[in-house]
């Protein structure tokens, strides 16, 4: 059985990232939301109900996707905002697509060399489980799926070396 | 410290509003928030009358925000107006871009109101 922190595939993605990922994306859910992401053993990866992606461009080329169910993703919204819930509703695209954008950002900075040498794109979110997504990566997706607010929440990386 | 004039300009609604949260709770009085979605909307927002503070995104579509700093050092109104870049684009060489174009702070996020209100309170003193 998968334990919460195992990378999914690391074939060509060195394996020492797989801490920068976690810790990158522990830093934003921290500082701008308020709240600590949880491991758990074990944690099977987070249904893709919303899934915020951006793209890596540059030395690091790929694709790094954050997903969680619509109902996490309100709660998110909630979180940075300060408001309720039902609030933030109409927000959750939005903030979904920021929290990945920063995690993305925050992850190239911590890899050495990288912040220079890779940019992102803006975020694009999309609603639904019902896709397929070809990222032309030829990695394996380095992944994570931590606990937010109890729910999991996966952040994955996929690259194009 | 007077009341403030800002212009926060970010593609994202949300952090938008964090970053306007975000300065009150460093303690400025805010007189009125103007926001854009983009340079050019940011550009559009100085026509008629200036600010006192601009924070600024930089990867953002139709104009990113370094370009907005380019176009902005010939709008009349935003002369002396000091602009803090607001990013999760931490390399060197965007703040090193950002500062020579007329860049007066850069924040990376994720950030805390600690790091806005250190970065832009003394612009605002030195601005009096």
């Amino acid at each position: 059985m998968k334990t919460a922190n195992e990378i999914t595939q690391p074939n060509g993605i060195p394996e020492n990232w797989q801490p920068f990922l976690e810790l990158a994306a522990r830093e934003v859910f921290e500082i701008m939301l308020g709240c600590k992401l949880e491991t758990q053993d074990p944690v099977s990866p987070a249904t893709a109900e919303i899934t915020a992606m951006v793209g890596l461009a540059g030395q690091l080329c790929g694709l790094l996707t954050l997903r969680c169910s619509s109902q996490s993703a309100a709660l998110m919204a909630s979180k940075m905002l300060g408001v309720s819930v039902s609030q933030a509703d109409e927000q959750m695209w939005d903030a979904m697509g920021e929290i990945a954008n920063m995690i993305a950002g925050n992850f190239k900075n911590k890899l050495t060399g990288m912040a220079d040498r890779c940019m992102l794109s803006v975020p694009t979110v999309i609603t639904g489980s019902d896709y397929s997504c070809r990222s032309m990566a030829d990695t394996g997706p380095l992944e994570v799926t931590m606990l937010f607010e109890g729910a999991p929440v996966t952040v994955a990386v996929e690259i194009h070396t | 410290m007077n009341k403030v004039r800002a212009l926060i300009v970010d593609d994202s609604s949300v952090m938008r509003k964090i970053v306007e949260r975000s300065i009150r709770q460093a303690g400025i009085d805010l007189a009125e928030v103007r926001e854009a979605a983009n340079g050019a909307e940011g550009l559009g927002a100085l026509q008629d009358s200036g600010v006192d503070l601009i924070l600024c995104d930089i990867n953002m579509p139709v104009m990113d925000g370094l370009e907005f700093l380019r176009q902005l050092q010939t709008v009349e109104h935003a002369k002396g107006v000091p602009v803090v870049m607001i990013t999760t684009e931490g390399s060197e060489s965007h703040v090193v871009q950002a500062l020579s174009i007329g860049a007066r702070g850069y924040i990376r996020k994720p950030f805390t109101p600690e790091q806005v209100k250190e970065h832009v309170v003394p612009l605002l003193e030195n601005k009096k």
